[in-house]
Formats: C-alpha cells, sequence, structure tokens
C-alpha cells in the first residue's frame, strides 16, 4: 500500500483535502483509487458550484463500476482538474499528485478539525 | 443473488487466483476473481493479443443421454439438434411457452451422450426444467455434471498455440469438441468461447484442473478474471444472461432469432414464430456513446428503452453497451439519449458486433 502524505487532512470516505490559505485541493486516496480499480471517466462538478461536506460532488467510473465522490470540505469550486478529462487513470497512477480533482474556496474554515491525520486515517482500515 | 461469504462455493483453482493476487468477488453463489493484480484492462488486452485463461469453473453441465436423447433435446432447446452432429458444438436458447428465455446454452454432442453448458447462476432452474421435461415421456437419462468437471477457457490469437503445445494431439475446430489429455489430465476440449477471440474451452476433471492451470501459465498465458470477460464479451455483443436478456423477453427481440428454427417444433417454438412474424415491440441493440459519460445497465433511454450491459470498451476507448430501444429506433446511425443518473449521455446505435478484429 503507498503512503498516505501527512500534510493532507482525510475523511473517512477515503478522500483527502490540502489545505493552504483558505483554499482546498481534494481528490480521493490510494485506497479509493485501489478499491476502484482503473478509472475511466471522472465527472466533475462545474466551476463556481457550491459543494457540501460529506455529500457527493463528483462521480470516477471504473471499468466495472460508478463511485460518488464524497466532499471532506464545503465551499466553492474555483478549478477543475480538466487533464482528467482524457486521462482519468491520472487518479490511479498518482492520486495524491497529478490525479487531484478539484479546487475549493473553504466556506467554513473549522470544518477542517473534523478531517482526520493520515495517521488516523490509516488506523481506519486496519481490520 | 449473492449468498453471504460463508456460502460462497470456490473452485479448485481458488488458492492458485489468491496466490496471484486476484480480486476475489460473490458472482452468482461463487467466490470469483474479479481480475488479477495487472487490472481489467491488461487482461483485456491480452487476450486481444495474445492469450488468456479464464476459471469459468462455476459453469454448470448437464448429460443427456439414452435411446431418446436427441429427439429430448430437440423438445427443450431452440436450435436443430438432429443437425449437431458428433463432436459438435452448438448454441441455443431454452424458453418458456410464452417465448420468455431460461438460459442460454452450448450442447456438445459426444458418442454416446450430449453435454450441455448452463450458467452458473441458472443451473438449478435448467436442471429442473431438462428432468420436468424428460418425465413427458421421453426415454432419456438426465444427469447433473457440475459437481464433475472444472472448466477453464483458453482465449486469444496464441491460445491454440499455447494449449497445442501441451496437448497430445490437434484442437478441435470452431464449433467443435474432441477428447484430449492437456498437460496430463484427459479432458473435452472445445472450440467455442465467450471473447470473439480464437481459442478452446476445457471441461476437466476438478481434482486435474489445477496441473492444466499451471502447465497453461507456465507456457505464457495469462490469468484473466470475469473483469476482462465482460469488456471482451460485451465488445463483440455476446448476451450474459440476466442483464441481455432474462424471462421476460423472447428470442428475437433479444436478437438470438438465428439460434431458432421453429420448424423443429421446441417448446416455446410457437410465441417465438408469431414474434418472428409480427416483430416486436422493442429489440436489442448496440451501441457507444458519442458524449462524455459510460451507460451502465438499467439506465433508461430516453423515449423507452433500457440499458442491458455497459462499460467502457478497452479495445474502442469509448463507453459501449446494448440497449432494448423500440424496434423503429434500431437501425445503425440512430441518436439517442440515456438517463445515466439523472444526467442525459448522447449514444447512437452501430451495427453488431462493435467490435471487429483486423484480418
Amino acid at each position: 500500500m503507498a503512503d498516505n502524505p501527512t500534510d493532507l487532512k482525510y475523511h473517512p470516505e477515503h478522500d483527502w483535502a490540502r489545505i493552504e490559505a483558505g483554499h482546498a485541493t481534494l481528490g480521493i486516496t490510494w485506497y479509493a483509487q485501489d478499491s476502484l480499480g482503473e478509472i475511466v471517466f471522472f465527472d466533475p462538478p462545474q466551476v463556481g458550484a457550491t459543494i457540501a461536506k460529506d455529500d457527493p460532488y463528483a462521480e470516477v467510473e471504473s471499468v466495472k463500476a460508478v463511485s460518488d465522490v464524497i466532499a471532506p470540505l464545503s465551499g466553492e469550486v474555483v478549478e477543475v482538474n480538466d487533464a482528467l478529462t482524457s486521462d482519468s487513470e491520472k487518479i490511479n497512477a498518482d492520486p495524491y499528485g497529478d490525479g487531484w480533482l478539484v479546487k475549493i474556496k473553504l466556506s467554513d474554515l473549522s470544518e477542517a478539525d473534523q478531517l482526520m491525520d493520515a495517521a488516523a486515517y490509516e488506523a481506519t482500515l486496519e481490520g | 443473488m449473492s449468498a453471504p461469504p460463508s456460502e460462497l462455493r470456490r473452485t479448485p483453482l481458488h488458492a492458485r487466483h489468491a496466490a496471484a493476487g486476484a480480486r476475489l468477488v460473490p458472482f452468482a453463489g461463487w467466490e470469483m476473481p474479479v481480475q488479477y493484480t495487472g487490472g481489467i484492462r491488461a487482461e483485456h488486452e491480452a487476450v486481444r493479443g495474445r492469450a488468456g485463461v479464464f476459471d469459468v469453473s462455476h459453469m454448470g453441465e448437464i448429460e443427456t443421454r439414452g435411446p431418446q436423447a436427441a429427439d429430448f433435446l430437440q423438445h427443450l432447446l431452440s436450435n436443430d439438434v438432429q443437425r449437431l452432429p458428433e463432436g459438435g458444438a452448438q448454441y441455443s436458447v431454452m424458453c418458456h411457452d410464452d417465448g420468455g428465455i431460461v438460459d442460454d446454452l452450448f450442447t456438445y454432442r459426444l458418442a454416446d451422450h450430449f453435454l450441455t453448458v448452463t450458467n452458473a447462476a441458472n443451473h438449478g432452474k435448467d436442471l429442473a426444467w431438462f428432468r420436468r421435461g424428460a418425465q413427458a415421456g421421453f426415454d432419456v437419462e438426465v444427469i447433473d455434471r457440475a459437481g464433475d468437471f472444472a472448466m477453464l477457457a483458453v482465449q486469444g490469437p496464441r491460445a491454440r498455440g499455447s494449449v497445442e503445445e501441451v496437448a497430445d494431439g490437434p484442437l478441435p475446430a470452431r464449433f467443435h469438441c474432441c477428447e484430449r489429455t492437456v498437460a496430463g489430465a484427459p479432458l473435452l476440449a472445445c472450440g467455442t468461447g465467450y471473447t470473439g477471440e480464437d481459442g478452446v474451452e476445457l471441461l476437466v476433471a476438478p481434482d486435474r484442473v489445477v496441473g492444466v492451470w499451471d502447465a497453461l501459465v507456465a507456457a505464457g498465458v495469462e490469468p484473466v478474471g470475469l473483469g476482462a470477460r465482460d469488456t471482451l464479451r460485451l465488445e463483440v455483443n455476446y448476451h450474459l444472461y440476466g442483464n441481455d436478456m432474462d424471462e421476460s423477453r423472447n428470442p428475437i427481440e433479444a436478437g438470438l432469432g438465428w439460434a431458432c428454427k421453429e420448424d423443429t417444433g421446441f417448446a416455446g417454438s410457437e410465441a417465438v414464430h408469431a414474434a418472428r412474424e409480427a416483430g416486436t415491440a422493442e429489440k436489442l441493440a448496440a451501441f457507444v456513446m458519442t458524449g462524455p459519460g459510460i451507460a451502465r445497465q438499467g439506465n433508461p433511454i430516453l423515449g423507452g428503452g433500457v440499458v442491458t450491459s455497459g462499460t467502457m470498451s478497452p479495445s474502442l476507448g469509448v463507453g459501449i453497451g446494448m440497449a432494448y430501444l423500440p424496434s423503429s429506433a434500431t437501425e445503425p446511425g440512430t441518436a439517442f439519449e440515456i438517463d445515466v443518473r439523472g444526467k442525459s449521455r448522447s449514444a447512437e446505435v452501430r451495427p453488431k458486433p462493435l467490435f471487429k478484429k483486423e484480418s
């Protein structure tokens, strides 16, 4: 299993957030992409859309199945990773890097306190 | 459909799958490999370009023997069983009186009996159907052989060559079968498959299948899971029972009229004949997505109809599928919209098969 970066915050639905200056970059974890298998389609939200913590904001599809992506934090979408339109397998290859999904402007900075650090997230994957 | 994990059955190759890093999932009451470590796309490409081996030991088998075995199967199966020669293989469906499809099956004719391969999920139903038919005055014996066979499908352009390396003689041509010894194991070799590639299917005793598997893998044949089996079959528009047909569909609307010979008088032939004469309200059509998105089983068609199978095609690089559409809207080139989880997605009818090998 790949290492989960220690500078990220994690949501129990296998999502991560990189929080910087009132904004966050969001993606799915190594565990999530491994469970899904090869991702063949990413259906992003629109730039400008409002997303809410714990609610679905996008879909990823593997060959076999479709999954909702759950928002780890609330905010307004300011950027979508357009490179995934033609190459959604970047999510498998580099879930914490080139495979990021969206960037949002946070609407409630305190929500981050409810997320886990890498060690706490990894503990949820055991057993 | 899926039983709790404790009740799932395992094939004799279970330990081989686990050792190879397979992702094992419940399928028709069995714990089966959906993919190995390389992933569905790589396994798909192995079969299209080289050779792959599938464990399909979950499939069932029914043996029919006796003086009236051919007459009995002619009554039960939609195809013309009397024209099936010894050493031949034939595809057919079984129908209810109203034409609804009970199952689709391959039947092999051997020297003194017939062997019919059933879908795992339908084996019990099929066996009951055979036995009930046998009670209607035919001098036949129907024997459940599901416990006596494991089954491997070896498919791909190099499949025959790889199997022949470890076989005691030439393999049967397409739609033929013969007894062979492969890697020391006596088995029934059949020139059939479910991928659109050349290859063979091997019916072998459960206690001998591991040796055959090991010999094939040693010969360079790559293990392939049921995930790629589904993408491979859908690219060439082979039907999956429970998706593309079921008891509510007759073989004419399912596009299986070619496997029905109504003049044999098989059970359900009158309904099939009527459907063929009158036409059906809907027909199964193949499609590709012309915009983003992938349609899935159960997605409704705007204007009527439903998607029965859908996936991302590894060979074509687009979303593909099959759907029941109003018969008037099944001409290739017809554009339509699919409701994919609340979003309208564009698709277009295409001729079958969707994928055709360059020759």
